[in-house]
């Protein structure tokens, strides 16, 4: 066994019995991504020196008897994350050379709970992108099989997780950027309440969708992130001053009696594995003593157009600051995708238009929330499969862009409605990776993670890597 | 009058809130070091996100009150999006459809007008074009902008300049700006367009927009600048461009500066990154409550002392001397002194500068003035005979009956004597010595 091997949870009992150090913690991390990051394309960043000083330091803190919450863990950050000093690009030539003058709030909050920051990772550009493909820095690829896409955008940030390259990374959550990852890498990876996490410092993409979560190889050290990085943010006026709860008191009360809801429109047209797979995780969740529920959202099926108005209108408007003035690089240097959408931002927010497709689609909007809450009258969450297909062949999808965006289906509702989703691995097809969602209503995180955790400890699917650590 | 002027203001306020409208930067950007009050907010930095000022919102809604307006208990922030330099987010946070105020009325020289809307919003940078560069200072981008945009309800440049004069007069009394034109602290845009047809009260199909004025002066001479240059070209047959222009001082007119082809579309959307704003009615009413006096009612309870109106509008020009003013009255009082006698000293003195004086100096003041000074009655008298004998006008026009003279020989007397005493003593011995 490799330390690259254990969970946080794991691995900070190792550093507090002295079985290793921080600076042996880190050093293997690194080496691992030293050995695998020039075939997986995971990270654009390598902070060795830095990663190193800093667990010395934190060698000498746990010396000290000092017990941070993530003292000494190395993890990794999305390079959508500002981090003073340290380049931060959204993998986008745009900002090829841009080092920002501050850290994000989440970023803060990691580094004052202990945590070493190995490297900055790979995503498709301005994390618009479901497969990793569209990042201007070449396409990550899938350890589980590198002829395979690892999900986006927060590619490089699931597959750093999953190959032992970090313990834990940051994600953004836009359409299902962190989920649709985590679910083809044998991850956990968590979207949570639009505005349970500070948004600060983190290069918006589509600001009323932008959730702040993060990948894990468990729904415990999942739980443990929340703990440091959710709360009210003064820098970030989405954030309510909602208590966060300690989410370890309901870890392990099982799902014995909770109701669990299936939608139909979520199961229709799914691939025949992926659809055998989910009645294979409905049987667990039986088991364990859920009572599974079908239950009807009947706006889902206008989520993708719904959303293919509204994110796009917000990225045009957010991309508008790279005009060329700073930055260094001008808007020459945007990909395709970035164009497609500051167009069709641009279209939909048109005078002439405006009615006919943003405020059209903020109704649409309005509606799905409805549905979501009807739902939550009946049921306590909904369990779906987080992708309608398996992870494809890396370039299979990039010519078509409509069928790309098809593969968020499943996701983009839980954004339009702010509400939490889990994604927890359901086990594997012809070897890669698949997952199922939870969702829950507004900050309901706790019960997510209860019911996630319930069904990992049945599964253990997160103790099997891509190769041997 | 054989044509019809119509004209729209809209003012920008600046309000003088310490931190600025979304971040904690100063503020007071007047003659600092360039990029000194600047985050990764007012920046525009990727990431950074904006916190709204409630300092500053609730005194965009207390302009709105002082103005009459409607307060919406819901309100939102928009993007306004265009592209300039001096705009690092590519967007302006502004208020589009549901601003903080809407549909209210000001009463300028006995006449009404009516206020649009009132909105809250953030500046922007500020250029330097010199050489073949140009600067950008950050200090002001992100301070708390008040737009008051006024209904159609002009006709002529001189009420112009006078609802611009009180709309300044009322922010200050508010105490949410100094509304400074030379600091850019407030700034004018009159809309102008003119209408041959007199009967119709359609508006005319163009409007000219006129920026860059930064005293009450330039409005009143471009509006009557635009008036004649519009009306002759359209008694030339022809209709004026749509267009906005810009003061120049030097040439003393107005020159082009953008002709709007069609309006500008600025792809207004909520704001996602600033909650709506939900008030309760409470809330309103508390601000309201907690107004100070604004112009208006200082004139009337100037007036309720019994002084001339015209001098009532005078002690209340600012609400530093209408304070002063209506502190003295009742010490004065006490000495004797009217009111109207504490108006005159305030209007006339040129000594004192009455905004920073306390009530009791005031009158303490007054009371100096017009304490006698001791005179020997004989010099007196020496000085009075003197007079009447280098003007022997005066014992002529007296002997006619025009009484008028004797205030001309006080006054020579008073000159001469150089000294403050009783008129009455002088009087009398004028008298006197006449008979």
């Amino acid at each position: 066994m490799n330390l690259n091997s254990l969970t946080i949870k794991q691995a900070r009992q190792g550093l507090r019995a002295k079985q290793f150090s921080s600076l042996e913690l880190v050093e293997t991390h690194l080496t691992e991504i030293e050995k695998r990051n020039k075939s997986l394309n995971a990270f654009l960043t390598v902070c060795s020196n830095e990663a190193l000083a800093k667990a010395r330091k934190a060698d000498e803190l746990i010396k000290d008897g000092q017990n941070f919450p993530l003292l000494g863990i190395p993890i990794a950050a999305k390079d959508i994350f500002s981090t003073k000093g340290l380049k931060t690009t959204a993998a986008s030539k745009v900002l090829e050379d841009y080092i920002p003058q501050y850290n994000a709030t989440v970023i803060e909050r990691l580094q004052s709970a202990g945590a070493i920051i190995v490297g900055k990772t790979n995503m498709d550009a301005w994390a618009h992108g479901s497969s990793g493909e569209n990042s201007d820095f070449g396409p990550v690829k899938n350890p589980w099989n590198e002829q395979y896409v690892p999900g986006g955008s927060s590619s490089g940030s699931a597959v750093s997780v999953t190959s032992g390259m970090a313990m834990a990374a940051t994600g953004t959550d836009t359409g299902g950027s962190i989920r649709l990852p985590a679910s083809f890498t044998n991850t956990v990876g968590l979207k949570p309440t639009y505005g349970r996490v500070s948004r600060y410092g983190i290069i918006a993409m589509a600001s009323s969708l932008d959730s702040i979560g993060h990948f894990t190889k468990t729904v415990e050290d999942s739980a443990l992130l929340l703990r440091i990085t959710a709360g009210r943010d003064k820098l970030d006026a989405t954030t309510p001053p909602e208590i966060v709860p300690n989410y370890f008191n309901s870890l392990s009360n099982g799902v014995k009696g909770l109701k669990i809801g299936v939608p139909k429109e979520y199961v229709l047209g799914l691939e025949s594995e992926i659809s055998n797979n989910f009645n294979g995780s409905l049987k667990i969740l039986k088991k364990l003593g859920a009572e599974i529920i079908e239950i009807s959202l009947p706006s889902t099926e206008y989520g993708i157009a719904c959303y293919y108005i509204i994110q796009p209108a917000e990225v045009s408007s957010n991309l508008a600051r790279y005009d060329g003035i700073r930055y260094g690089n001008d808007r020459s240097f945007f990909g395709d995708e970035a164009k497609r959408r500051i167009m069709l931002g641009t279209f939909t927010l048109s005078v002439g238009y405006y009615e006919a497709y943003y405020k059209k689609a903020m109704k649409i909007r309005t509606l799905i929330v409805n549905d979501f809450e009807n739902a939550f009258t009946k049921v306590d969450a909904i369990i779906s499969p987080v992708s309608p297909t398996k992870p494809w062949k890396i370039g299979e999808k990039v010519n078509d862009p409509l069928k790309m965006y098809l593969s968020d289906a499943l996701t983009v509702n839980a954004n339009l409605a702010g509400i939490p989703g889990l994604s927890v691995p359901s086990g594997f097809i012809q070897g890669l990776p698949v997952g199922v969602q939870f969702l829950g209503a507004k900050f309901s995180e706790a019960l997510l993670f209860r019911i996630g955790y319930a069904f990992e400890q049945e599964t253990k699917f997160y103790q099997k890597a891509p190769y041997e650590l | 009058m054989n044509y019809r002027v119509v004209i729209g203001l809209e003012a920008h306020v600046e309000l003088k809130t310490q931190s600025k409208m979304f971040c904690s930067c100063s503020a007071d950007y007047f003659g600092q070091e360039p990029n000194t009050h600047i985050c990764p907010v007012c920046l525009g930095l990727p990431g950074a996100l904006p916190v709204p000022n409630q300092r500053a919102i609730e005194w965009c809604v207390q302009i709105g009150q002082a103005l009459n307006c409607h307060i919406p208990l819901f309100a939102k922030f928009d993007r306004k999006n265009y592209f300039y330099p001096d705009l690092p987010k590519g967007y302006q946070i502004s208020q589009y459809d549901q601003p903080f105020c809407l549909g209210g009325t000001i009463s300028v020289s006995g006449k009404k007008f009516g206020i649009t809307r009132v909105h809250m919003e953030e500046d922007t940078g500020k250029l330097t074009h010199g050489g073949d560069v140009s600067l950008i200072d950050f200090n002001r981008s992100g301070v708390p902008l008040v737009e008051i945009v006024t209904e159609p309800d002009f006709d002529n440049a001189k009420d112009v300049k006078a609802y611009l004069q009180k709309l300044q007069q009322i922010v200050r009394y508010l105490g949410v700006s100094d509304a400074d034109m030379e600091k850019g602290q407030m700034r004018l845009e009159p809309n102008i367009s003119v209408s041959l047809d007199t009967k119709s009260k359609e508006l005319p199909r163009y409007k000219v927009e006129v920026k860059n004025i930064n005293s009450f002066g330039f409005v009143e001479k471009a509006v009557n600048f635009e008036i004649k240059r519009q009306l002759e070209i359209l008694q030339s047959g022809k209709t004026p461009v749509q267009e906005t222009r810009g003061w120049d001082e030097n040439k003393n007119a107005t020159v082009s500066q953008r002709v709007k082809e069609e309006a500008n579309d600025y792809r207004y959307f909520p704001e996602p990154d600033i909650p709506p704003i939900r008030w309760t009615q409470k809330q309103i009413d508390q601000l309201k409550l907690s107004l100070p006096i604004l112009p208006d009612e200082a004139v009337e309870k100037a007036i309720a002392l019994n002084i001339k109106v015209a001098d009532a509008v005078r002690v209340s020009e600012s609400v530093q001397v209408f304070s002063t003013f209506m502190g003295a009255a009742p010490i004065a009082a006490q000495h004797g002194i009217t009111a109207q006698g504490v108006a005159n000293f305030i209007i006339n003195n040129k000594k004192m500068d009455v905004s920073g004086t306390t009530p009791a100096e005031l009158v303490t003041e007054i009371v100096n003035l017009s304490k006698n000074e001791d005179v020997n009655k004989d010099e007196l008298r020496a000085i009075v005979q003197k007079v009447i004998k280098d003007n022997p006008k005066i014992a002529e026009d007296y002997k006619k009956g025009k009484d008028s003279v004797i205030q001309f020989a006080i006054g020579q007397v008073m000159y001469a004597i150089k000294k403050k005493i009783d008129v009455n003593i002088v009087r009398k011995l004028i008298l006197e010595e006449l008979k």
